[in-house]
């Protein structure tokens, strides 16, 4: 192997590898980001297209086109495509692209483990289309019917399929773990002279909680679903009350997981919002300190919680009590944030490019799905919503804006950053507004069904519940397909466009704006000094 | 900086084929793995065929990273990285094995009594299986596995304890001999170190056999068996892992690869080693003791 030691002063800038090698080969955070975003994209549309296929099918009542296991199926999948596909490898691409932009580092601290972390994702999802793939041919087993939590007992009776999704699971955990390692020590590590870590930017530290949150759970994640291994194929009994295990240890194992995943989820994209609204509003974000305590606390609080998503198990009211004042309590951090992007806001002169049109749209449609998970905290109230599509429009509300629309805002906000072009501003808010309308037709309306009493993971429903799901069904069609846009504008702005300064928008402050656009091959190489 | 105070860059390696080498190793290992337990006869080849790959994978991406080290590539700044990454994975290892030692302190604490009858489960309890009494060691209401008779502590697992232990002396007195630029007692204590490992896997491998051929204690022995064989046997397979690092830092140390203040290679696998350790103390007082 050829060995190339950079120095301060012969520094490559331009000197990229190219061909196929650059691409499988690469130890370069800015190539390994692109990866990483265009794996989240190619995920993006195989999620929606099984949404899709879900509410083409629950459009009318009755089975029109799927049978009830694979309908199960294409729930399973739909949520594992989203979460470990496109969510959690797009905030990935995010990190990857901007952290050392934004500390003045060369590289990721680990930059071949940095391309490892990246291959086993399609190795993951490999293992993950196998597993909806198998059951078709013969001898291939059942479909898998769980949904993405993969309760016992019914996991352990799914056929082979669900041996490929366990080990999908594993190779996606190794990859997150991977990950989060090299985002803890690159920001530890790797900072600026004179940057401490109360002067890095918020995305930074936004990436640090979801990465120590990340080691600490998916771990945890890793460990139930070899014991569900183990239970299916080797006698264990884990998970079997006759052996003296318990079914219900499982979703204690899996929600310990499951519930920082949804900070997981919402963090990197509050660290977007924490860049864009500033730039926009042309003002500092309002109360950083604050922004970094309000984080800590909901990374903590986050992680004792997890049974807030049992409730109806049978926990003894103590435990039950406890969870539900503990997932009230997280309210109030998130309630600060809220707070602090409204006082950036406040008297800022702020105009609407699509990035701020999206954190605009995240701060009131988060704080909406926030509200619903406060309904759904209380003990007595998840009684009656538990399972129902009630739920499914809450968390819809949450992770959709939360999450999705951050990472939208974080993409057209450095588009011109990566690809030194800027983007069909036009389109853009065609895109916003379409993706933004469709959600809210598919999804609002779901909350009056689940109120009125319609379960969840269900592929048929009562006639009276016709109305609201065809509206929900349009909704969901104008939704994926404004997609389609999101997919042309990108092409059309890597293509070309009108060129991008290197600080692309007038009100945009911090590191990253000082390098290229797009950015040489190697940035920092020295790295600058902080006041 | 990138340039750190004896004015050398932070080493960005060049493009390497070993991520992707791996992605391919542990795809065919895994691949084989879920064919194999569903009865399909390929998997076998496919989990040879990935291992042989994901060891040729170590070899080579170390031997990158050794001549790189050896040929003083690497400023301090890349020696914190890779120190605080392997904290880290350990960090993540803790967490891995305290997902077992949650569910083993759940089922004795929560599920069984539960099923012996207590709280308002207690209905449960006399319609369903009303023979049945809260206890630990326990194979459940089915006593499944059959009549077993549970591990005792002070056998081979009390001379396992002592045997990790000095284990975790003997790797101290060789880092004590390596910063004192004393390859003998580094070697030495090295050798004794992996000889500790390599019996205490032996006399583990011993009560396994003792346990599927007397006791009766199996794998399939209701939830005392499947936590005492989850949790020792992963704990196993880590000792396993650490025997095999510390055989190729013995390599190391013999070829003198380390000085006294470049041997971070020698650190990782020292601190793994103490936390294979450390679990072994919480599997010996939870497991086999109380």
């Amino acid at each position: 192997m050829t060995t190339t030691t950079m120095t301060h002063d012969e520094a490559h800038h331009d000197h990229a590898p190219t061909g196929l090698k650059r691409w499988l080969f690469s130890t370069n955070h800015k190539d390994i980001g692109t990866l990483y975003l265009l794996f989240a994209l190619t995920m993006l549309f195989l999620g929606g297209a099984s949404a899709m296929v879900i509410r083409a099918e629950l459009f009318l009542p009755g089975i029109q086109l799927v049978d009830p296991d694979l309908y199960n199926n294409l729930v399973t999948n739909h949520a594992l495509l989203m979460i470990f596909g496109a969510v959690m490898p797009a905030a990935a691409g995010l990190a990857n692209w901007m952290i050392p932009l934004m500390i003045g580092a060369p590289d990721m601290a680990l930059p071949r483990m940095n391309n490892l972390s990246f291959w086993i994702l399609p190795a993951a999802a490999t293992m993950l289309i196998l597993s909806f793939v198998v059951p078709f041919f013969p001898g291939g087993g059942t479909q898998i019917n769980t949904g993405w939590t993969l309760y016992p007992p019914l996991s352990i009776k799914v056929g082979m399929s669900m041996d490929f999704l366990i080990f999908a699971i594993h190779l996606l955990g190794i990859s997150s773990i991977l990950a989060s390692i090299n985002i803890i020590v690159t920001l530890l590590n790797m900072r600026a002279p004179g940057m401490t870590l109360m002067k890095m930017p918020m995305f930074c530290w936004t990436w640090l909680v979801t990465a120590f949150l990340l080691i600490l759970v998916v771990p945890v994640l890793a460990g139930g679903v070899t014991m569900l291994l183990f239970d299916r194929h080797f006698g264990t009994s884990f998970f079997d009350a006759a052996g003296g295990g318990d079914p219900v240890l499982f979703q204690h194992l899996f929600w310990f997981f499951g519930h920082p995943e949804v900070y997981i989820l919402l963090l990197p994209s509050i660290g977007v919002l924490s860049h864009v609204i500033p730039t926009f509003a042309r003002k500092p974000l309002f109360g950083y300190k604050s922004m970094v305590g309000a984080m800590l606390a909901v990374a903590t609080i986050g992680m004792v919680v997890w049974a807030h998503h049992q409730y109806t198990i049978g926990m003894s009211l103590g435990a039950v009590t406890y969870f539900m004042v503990g997932t009230i309590l997280i309210s109030i951090p998130v309630g600060l944030m809220i707070f602090n992007f409204i006082a950036t806001m406040w008297r800022g002169s702020m105009t609407f490019e699509t990035p701020m049109l999206f954190a605009v749209g995240i701060v009131l449609m988060f704080t909406f799905g926030g509200l619903s998970g406060v309904m759904l905290a209380v003990v007595p109230a998840d009684m009656q919503y538990h399972d129902s599509m009630f739920v499914v429009a809450h968390f819809h509300y949450v992770l959709m804006p939360g999450a999705v629309f951050g990472l939208f805002a974080g993409v057209f906000y450095w588009l011109p950053k990566w690809t030194g072009h800027m983007y069909d501003e036009k389109l853009a808010k065609i895109f916003f507004w379409t993706n933004v309308i469709g959600f809210n037709i598919t999804f609002f309306p779901q909350h009056f069904l689940g109120l009125a009493g319609m379960p969840r993971r269900i592929v048929d429903y009562n006639a009276i519940f016709t109305e609201f799901n065809v509206l929900s069904s349009i909704g969901a069609m104008i939704f994926g397909l404004s997609h389609l846009l999101l997919l042309y504008i990108v092409i059309k702005t890597i293509r070309g466009g009108k060129k991008a300064k290197n600080r692309s928008w007038e009100g945009a402050k911090g590191l990253e704006w000082e390098v290229g656009s797009p950015p040489e091959f190697h940035t920092w190489t020295t790295a600058p000094q902080i006041k | 900086m990138s340039v750190n105070d004896n004015g050398q860059a932070y080493y960005i390696p060049d493009p390497s084929p070993w991520p992707i080498i791996g992605m391919v190793s542990l795809l065919t290992t895994l691949l084989g793995t879920a064919l194999t337990i569903n009865g399909v006869g390929i998997g076998n080849i496919l989990v040879i065929a990935g291992l042989l790959l994901f060891a040729y994978l170590l070899f080579g991406w170390f031997r990158d990273v050794i001549s790189e080290n050896l040929s003083n590539k690497y400023n301090a700044k890349v020696g914190v990285s890779f120190r605080m990454g392997m904290m880290w994975f350990i960090a993540s290892e803790v967490f891995f094995f305290a997902a077992f030692f949650g569910s083993l302190f759940y089922v004795r604490n929560i599920a069984l009594p539960w099923l012996g009858g207590e709280g308002y489960l207690s209905m449960t309890q006399e319609i369903l299986h009303s023979q049945f009494q809260m206890a630990w060691p326990s194979n459940g209401p089915g006593e499944l596995g059959g009549e077993f008779t549970p591990m005792g502590a002070w056998g081979i697992p009390a001379l396992n304890t002592f045997l990790l232990l000095s284990s975790g002396a003997t790797i101290t007195w060789a880092h004590w001999g390596l910063k004192e630029n004393n390859q003998k007692q580094l070697v030495n204590g090295l050798f004794a170190t992996i000889a500790l490992g390599v019996l205490f896997v032996m006399m583990q491998a011993y009560e396994y056999g003792h346990a599927y051929s007397e006791l009766n204690l199996t794998l399939e022995s209701g939830i005392y068996g499947s936590t005492f064989y989850m949790l020792t046997g992963f704990h196993g397979f880590h000792v396993c892992m650490g025997a095999i690092m510390l055989m190729a830092i013995l390599g190391r140390s013999m070829k003198g690869h380390f000085t006294p203040h470049n041997h971070f290679a020698f650190e990782a696998v020292a601190w793994y080693w103490h936390f294979v350790d450390v679990v072994w103390l919480g599997l010996f007082i939870f497991v086999y003791w109380f």
